[in-house]
């Protein structure tokens, strides 16, 4: 995060911050009433739309309220930490979902940070290609999906995946017969094992379905992203690698071409000029699509509310979608805000690990 | 070791191999439009049956005739012109004023509020879900209006991004105006907001785009109809809640209008969106 600190302004007579006192600059006094007239609006909205709901549903959290009256009043049943411990300790169907909704996350986050980052990285170096023309075109092309409405494109997708779909269709060109994307709750790693006549999905070993951690059984842990999942990364991979495409384009215009000419004189092939000079130069950029989006993909809720709502068998929940559903469905808005709040948690833990790891590298501007 | 370079067959097959990567790709990220304007013009039948077709045949308005005789699309589509329009003047206006007083004017705790800016930008927003409901609640104006658009009014990341414009353009210029003795309102309207005309741009996009597509904010502002922006009217035409089955010309002509507002904006500002794609990710 650049400029978090103002730059200080040594020569300035009158610091911000500092207390009024003699020797302030003439009209310093309707200086400081002109910032704050400047800022009041949008101080005034954020705190009231960002900061205040923080704070009260932190209180809400604590809570057993159901959505009658106001949560501050009297009679709400305060259950302290209870909503909390619930989703990690209890033997309870809130901590089989949950768990079942951080499972499918994880699985989700594995699958689309590396996919789209690779994409992306390899659309930025064939557009990048000085001999080719049309770079506009082909860069347009490839951001647009990232610029439309999500819900829009959620359903153009819901037809693309459908039963009778162009998906289906293509893979019927090719004489396979595709699946019910969106009813097929089959984890792919499950179908993986079973393929290779590891493990049978109808019938998986005992050792697995016996016991595991946190009220799911190791075999559950170890499905992979559903069918029906696999649908929804492959949306979220079309429309998010325009984005990150620019970004790999911004840095690859900053590399000197002096750098490239010399390797290339010194005889290396297009492969080792891309190995040692061209990725070492993108590490910033790289680093920062990757916090992008892992913090994106933790947060994936439009494309599950508008294509599968969780379903088929909760294989599509994610913690972002069961907050919304907890509180605004079962109305146990306690719980849905803890949710929220570990959500929080883990995407805070995941930027800052991802900073930890950047200082060691040199990871630049970010 | 020789290495034809720039000619050669070698090149030419390089060159070659480009265009069928960069085709492809264009195929594979353009086609699933192609399909969604060819099947709004289908019938229910024909877009079940030949999906991937890009023509329709029989032509057909049936689809766009539904969607607007037999849902709440018309108002949808009012209350979205309605609540973008508003959302990107708010925003613009007040971003930017928030932007230069953070990067020129000396007020005190200027530090703490911009560290609070900073600091909310990080804050996911699917995690402000409830919250923000719990507020609207709170203050009464659950399900109106005022809740669709209030809360959208400032963005954190505009102020952000103006911020860093402001303190990128030469301070002598104001200082002449100051001396002349124009307010700081007057220097900021008059003298320092035509300069920052890109900057202006920019955000004006990035606004229009982010409240035209605008959805989990409206998820928890409003349950009436009659208050649904277009995204929210689509999302719950889909997941069945206003039980629309499977007719996929009418949604897939719905999508579309929701599209088409951005997609000529897209077109024709082309580079700002490029430009903020960028500014937006250097905030980290």
């Amino acid at each position: 995060m650049s400029g978090v600190a103002v730059p200080a302004r040594p020569s300035r007579p009158s610091r911000p911050g500092a207390p009024p006192g003699p020797g302030r600059r003439p009209g310093a006094g309707r200086e400081n009433a002109a910032g704050w007239l400047f800022v009041a609006p949008v101080v005034v909205i954020l705190g009231l739309f960002m900061v205040l709901p923080i704070l009260m549903a932190l209180w809400v959290s604590l809570t057993a309220w159901n959505g009658q009256g106001s949560p501050f009043r009297a009679g709400v049943e305060v259950v302290g930490a209870q909503n909390y411990t619930r989703l990690f300790t209890e033997d309870s169907l809130a901590r089989q979902d949950f768990m079942t909704s951080v499972r499918n996350n994880a699985y989700y986050v594995a699958f689309v940070v590396p996919l789209q980052t690779a994409l992306a990285l390899f659309l930025a170096l064939v557009v990048n290609n000085r001999m080719l023309r049309g770079k506009t075109f082909f860069r347009t092309a490839f951001y647009f999906p990232s610029v439309t409405s999500s819900v829009a494109i959620s359903v153009v997708f819901l037809f693309v995946f459908a039963n009778s779909g162009a998906v289906n269709g293509l893979l019927g060109l090719f004489g396979v017969s595709g699946p019910q994307w969106f009813s097929d709750s089959r984890g792919v790693l499950h179908l993986l094992l079973s393929g290779l006549g590891i493990a049978d999905i109808d019938a998986p070993p005992a050792a697995l379905t016996s016991g595991g951690p946190f009220g799911l059984t190791w075999w559950d842990w170890l499905s992979g992203p559903s069918v029906a999942m696999c649908s929804i990364i492959a949306l979220v991979v079309w429309t998010t690698s325009g984005t990150f495409m620019l970004m790999f384009l911004a840095a690859l215009q900053d590399i000197p071409v002096q750098l490239e000419e010399a390797s290339k004189l010194d005889g290396a092939g297009r492969w080792q000029r891309f190995r040692y000079v061209t990725l070492p130069m993108l590490r910033p950029t790289l680093f920062l699509v990757l916090t992008l989006g892992l913090i994106g993909t933790w947060q994936v809720f439009d494309q599950i509310y508008v294509m599968s709502q969780g379903d088929p068998a909760k294989t599509t929940l994610t913690p972002a979608y069961l907050s919304y559903r907890t509180a605004f469905r079962d109305f146990d808005y306690g719980s849905g805000a803890a949710i929220s709040f570990v959500l929080f948690l883990i995407i805070v833990l995941l930027t800052l690990a991802q900073r930890w790891l950047l200082r060691g590298r040199g990871g630049g501007r970010i | 070791m020789t290495r034809p370079d720039r000619t050669g067959p070698r090149a030419v097959a390089s060159t070659f191999a480009g265009y069928a990567v960069l085709v492809f790709f264009a195929l594979v990220f353009l086609y699933p439009f192609v399909i969604q304007v060819a099947n709004s013009f289908k019938t229910e039948a024909d877009a079940a049956a030949n999906a991937l077709s890009p023509i329709p045949s029989p032509l057909s308005l049936a689809g766009y005739e539904r969607i607007f005789a037999g849902t709440g699309m018309p108002v949808w589509l009012a209350n979205s012109v309605l609540v973008a329009l508003l959302v990107t003047a708010g925003r613009v206006f007040f971003d930017s004023l928030a932007g230069y007083a953070l990067a020129r004017l000396r007020f005190t705790g200027r530090r703490g509020v911009f560290a609070a800016i900073v600091a909310i930008m990080a804050v996911p927003g699917v995690v402000l879900l409830i919250p923000k409901f719990l507020v609207l609640n709170q203050l009464g104006i659950y399900d109106s209006y005022v809740a669709l658009i209030v809360p959208l009014l400032a963005d954190a990341t505009g102020v952000f991004i103006m911020k860093q414009f402001f303190e990128s353009i030469p301070v002598s210029v104001e200082e002449a105006a100051r001396i002349d003795g124009a307010g700081a309102f007057r220097t900021f309207w008059s003298v320092v907001l035509p300069l920052a005309r890109p900057a202006l741009i920019t955000l004006t996009i990035l606004s229009f785009q982010g409240s035209w597509n605008e959805f989990p904010h409206t998820l928890v502002a409003v349950q009436d109809p009659a208050l649904f922006t277009l995204p929210r009217g689509l999302a719950d035409l889909v997941s069945g809640s206003l039980g629309a089955g499977t007719q996929y010309p009418l949604k897939l002509g719905a999508a579309l209008l929701a599209t088409i507002p951005v997609a000529i904006i897209f077109v024709v500002f082309q580079r700002h969106f490029v430009r903020g794609a960028n500014e937006g990710s250097e905030k980290g």
